[in-house]
């Protein structure tokens, strides 16, 4: 059977038929549904991820707590703003599409493009921040306060100003915190405290790979919202490419959703 | 269909064939030419593999280890074996081949929803592919194909980064599939094709695809962590710094039992279809087999703790997990129940397809009896890891998945070539496979219950009786393996004589030529009536006429 | 409808543009949620913490789902398929959470 497409005039807006559909309506559906079964597998990929945070978490709270106080919640609080206000721009967008408005695709897509840059602009300085600081697993990573840490003390308070609320253990360090959470009876279990102190460098072990793998959904998202600005601009898109923003639109709401979960659970521990 | 007719070409349209270069194959969006792909690729790693087992059962003919040289040498042919065989053969073996070439005409479509991703998942498994290859020529992995932690992460030092890296790849193609299998069974069916009108290959298809998009992410996730941890030392599986190894097992098999329904479900996909046909007899049950198919696709992944009962799991998550493995069992018996009550009083017909389909009954039966012997906590305890589990799940992969691989090719090859193959030959490898493989693995369960551990290459002498035969087997099996190439490809030097519908059986692709044109259909498809409208009065009417013909 | 229309899921699923003033609205809930969920942090909740911190994420992300990502106007297809990629997650979370909790309820070794 050979269908041959509907020729595409991009000035009316319609829309080119690929030869193995019957009509637009199950081509549209078609990729709609193809996206949504995507980010389905795309859920299922970061549930590993949930996963193994849960675990843990419920092992060593206090480990987890302590690491989370060297998130910048306020930072994460500026990023998450950043990407819903983003999120808005990519719906704006999507609607844009639908109502035939090549403008106005283009201008919330640049927004979108906008917001998306500046959160990774942030995560970079959050990461840089922490690395400094040896927080990056592996090798290097030095529990603070801890006897190999070379600014031991003299760096505590000052980054966790923000935490004055609470009280004097706040100047505690992370160490004694950890060793302390360690004691039973006032004997040190030495076991606890090892896992103890494993627990806290798992805690940036997940949040370096959970921010990570999001970072990189952003990043291809984000070459993605740039394409397709050019591409509308060149109107190489059948109609006004409302499957394709709409797809686009939903994969993009779709990193959002994954970081509204991860704000609270990295940066929010109490 | 679209309003505008299309002018048609000049004489009959060329078969999906018809074209030869190249770059005509590299480059098809073509759901048929992809099957064919991947039939290539996924029959030669399970050749690779198999010349791999063979290896093996040379070694273990003596209980010395006199074959290999070293039990290192071993371990990382067990592991390439199945890693071989799982990610490269059964996981894509029936659906990438079979179901690429068959889902979209069964439902009355032109192609699959999304032909280019489709091809971009044939690319995907060959890189995938390929550097399991590399791995192979660069001494291998001896995690086995669990590729448990910690070992798997603190102590092996062959290809493991480079293994999890080909697994991660080659998920991601099984993806692609399943998403496009899911969204073209949802969109692409053609007018009149509702749900209750489609071939049961479809139903077990779309269950598949499901525990594909659902599952195959967590593997992904699994095997990153261990090459994560392998490069960064960072204590995720290591217990020193509070990790938990058996959180891999966990994430492990919440993908790998799911896995195991991505294999066989295929298996009953092909079998579902063979039985009527060669019964002459609609298929029993129709519903309930489609539904056990969604069934087992859901249930099977609220089992994937029994293969933990020995690891540290907890006792109650084990009595859990053990319950509804039990409960797993009830859609794969509908199943063989139906295709039982199938034959009965049925026009039976003993060709090659047929009789794989009887075969796959037969061994998936005792491969899932056996299972729910290991399902339950206290004899798990007793056989685990040892010969019974690896009889046990030969008896569903190559009893049940391979035999329904074979069965199908040999079931839809006419509709696939357009010609038809030896039916003596058929049959007699046929019933040498069936013959080879329950040698190879019935002492098996022999030496399981025994107490030979697996995973070892020298063993106890008093096993060697069994073990010597377990070897015979393996060769006849390999003969059984090896005939249907040969006799296959040499049919594709005869003339297209199968004719569209050589078995008289019902189905859209059987009303279409063998093999089919580009687009399938030369008119718009409109389904009016069920799948399966045999008729045993008119098959005894046929044969009687056939004697009588001979007679005159 | 009739039989012979095979997309009939095509059909329900309806080119729905939504007013510009329910998407901005739907913002304005989110900040407030995201306001809300870091002020929370700061009370003496308790144990409460994560509860309240998932609940206003939970709810964020169903906002976004049903209206930034068209959900609420959708076919039936698309609302199984978000909330059992959901469920999904909670049965893998379920089943390893009930082997994690109940570790050492026997005082076998390593039970
Ligand atoms: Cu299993």
């Amino acid at each position: 059977m050979h269908t041959p497409s509907t020729t595409t005039s991009p000035e009316s807006g319609r829309q080119l038929l690929l030869h193995h559909f019957d009509d637009l309506e199950q081509q549209h559906l078609s990729s709609n549904l193809g996206m949504w079964f995507f980010l389905v597998s795309e859920v299922m990929f970061f549930s590993g991820l949930i996963a193994a945070y849960t675990v843990y978490r419920a092992w060593s709270p206090e480990a987890f707590h302590l690491a989370s106080r060297h998130m910048d919640k306020w930072l994460g609080f500026f990023n998450t703003w950043v990407l819903l206000t983003s999120s808005l721009t990519m719906a704006l967008a999507v609607r844009c599409s639908q109502v035939g408005d090549r403008r106005g695709i283009v201008r919330n897509l640049f927004l979108t493009l906008v917001f998306g840059t500046a959160f990774l602009g942030v995560k970079a300085t959050e990461y840089r921040t922490e690395i400094n600081h040896n927080l990056f697993p592996g090798k290097h990573f030095i529990v603070p306060g801890s006897p190999e840490d070379p600014h031991a003390h003299a760096a505590e308070g000052s980054h966790e100003g923000g935490e004055g609320h609470e009280g004097a253990a706040a100047h505690a360090s992370d160490y004694e915190r950890l060793r302390e959470a360690s004691t039973v009876d006032g004997k040190l279990d030495e076991e606890k405290f090892s896992r103890n102190k494993g627990h806290f460098q798992l805690m940036f072990v997940l949040y370096f790979f959970m921010t990570g793998v999001h970072a990189f959904h952003m990043i291809a998202g984000l070459a993605l919202v740039a394409l397709f600005i050019v591409l509308t601009q060149i109107k190489w898109f059948s109609g006004y490419g409302q499957t394709q923003i709409e797809v686009l639109g939903l994969y993009w709401h779709f990193v959002d959703v994954v970081w509204v979960f991860l704000y609270p659970l990295l940066y929010l521990i109490e | 269909m679209s309003a505008s007719a299309p002018a048609r070409h000049d004489g009959p349209p060329a078969d999906y064939l018809s074209e030869s270069t190249v770059k005509s194959w590299l480059l098809t969006v073509d759901h048929k030419r992809i099957g064919i792909l991947y039939l290539i690729s996924v029959t030669t790693f399970f050749f690779v593999g198999g010349v791999i087992a063979g290896l093996m059962r040379l070694e273990l003919m003596t209980p010395r280890g006199d074959v290999l040289g070293s039990a290192d040498t071993y371990n990382r042919m067990f592991t390439m074996h199945g890693v071989i065989m799982i990610f490269f053969f059964l996981v894509p073996a029936i659906p990438a081949v079979l179901g690429n070439f068959l889902l979209p005409i069964m439902i009355g479509a032109r192609d699959l929803a999304f032909p280019k991703i489709n091809l971009m998942s044939w690319y995907v498994y060959m890189i995938g592919g390929l550097m399991g290859v590399y791995i192979l020529l660069h001494g291998g992995i001896d995690t086995g194909w669990t590729f448990y932690t910690p070992f798997s992460s603190m102590y092996s030092n062959t290809q493991v980064v480079t293994a999890a890296l080909a697994v991660f790849i080659t998920g991601f193609s099984s993806i692609l599939t399943g998403l496009n299998f899911v969204v073209t069974v949802h969109t692409m069916r053609a007018p009149g094709m509702t749900w209750f009108r489609m071939p049961l290959f479809v139903w077990s298809h779309y269950a598949t695809a499901l525990i594909m998009v659902l599952g195959t992410p967590v593997l992904a996730i699994s095997v990153v962590l261990v090459g994560l941890e392998r490069f960064f030392g960072v204590g995720v599986f290591d217990p020193k710094l509070g990790g938990d190894p058996i959180l891999f097992q966990h994430l492990f098999w919440f993908y790998s039992h799911p896995a195991v329904y991505i294999m066989v479900l295929p298996g009953f996909a092909v079998v579902s279809e063979i039985i009527p046909c060669f019964a002459r007899r609609p298929i029993f049950g129709y519903r309930f087999v489609a539904f056990a198919s969604v069934a087992i696709a859901i249930f099977g992944f609220l089992v994937w703790g029994h293969h933990m009962f020995v690891s540290g799991q907890s006792m109650y998550a084990g009595a859990v997990f053990s319950i509804l493995s039990f409960l797993v069992a009830i859609p794969s018996a509908i199943k063989v129940f139906n295709w039982t009550a199938t034959l009965y009083k049925g026009s039976i017909k003993f060709d090659t397809p047929m009789l794989y389909a009887l075969g796959f009954m037969g061994l998936f039966t005792i491969g899932g009896l056996t299972g729910l012997m290991l399902a339950s906590l206290a004899i798990d305890v007793h056989v685990h890891d040892t010969y019974f589990i690896v009889a046990h799940f030969h008896y569903i992969m190559v009893g049940g998945t391979v035999m329904a691989y074979l069965g199908g090719i040999h079931f839809w090859w006419p509709k696939m070539t357009g010609r038809m193959y030896s039916d003596l030959w058929g049959k007699l490898s046929a019933l040498l496979v069936f013959v080879g493989f329950n040698l190879t693995f019935f002492p098996q369960f022999l030496l399981g219950y025994l107490g030979m551990p697996r995973r070892y290459f020298e063993y106890r002498p008093e096993f060697q009786v069994l073990n010597v035969m377990s070897t015979a087997g393996a060769t006849v099996l390999a003969v059984g393996m090896v005939v249907p190439v040969i006799y296959l490809l040499l049919s594709l030097r005869g003339p297209k004589n199968a004719g569209p519908n050589p078995w008289n059986a019902t189905g859209l692709e059987w009303q279409i030529e063998s093999p089919p044109t580009t687009h399938n259909f030369h008119e718009p498809v409109l389904v009016t009536c069920e799948p399966y409208l045999y008729s045993p009065e008119e098959a005894e009417r046929e044969y009687a006429h056939a004697q009588h013909d001979h007679v005159a | 409808m009739s039989e012979l229309h095979q997309s009939s899921e095509a059909h329900e699923q309806s080119h729905h543009v939504i007013a510009v003033k329910t998407y901005v609205m739907i913002y304005w809930v989110l900040m407030a949620l995201l306001l809300a969920t870091v002020l929370a942090s700061d009370m003496p909740l308790g144990g409460a913490h994560l509860l309240v911190a998932m609940t206003i994420a939970l709810i964020k992300a169903i906002l976004i789902v049903l209206f930034f990502m068209h959900v609420y106007y959708s076919a039936p297809l698309t609302w199984v398929t978000a909330v059992g990629s959901f469920l999904w997650v909670g049965l893998l979370l379920g089943f390893l959470l009930s082997d994690y909790f109940t570790r050492g309820w026997l005082h076998i070794l390593g039970k």
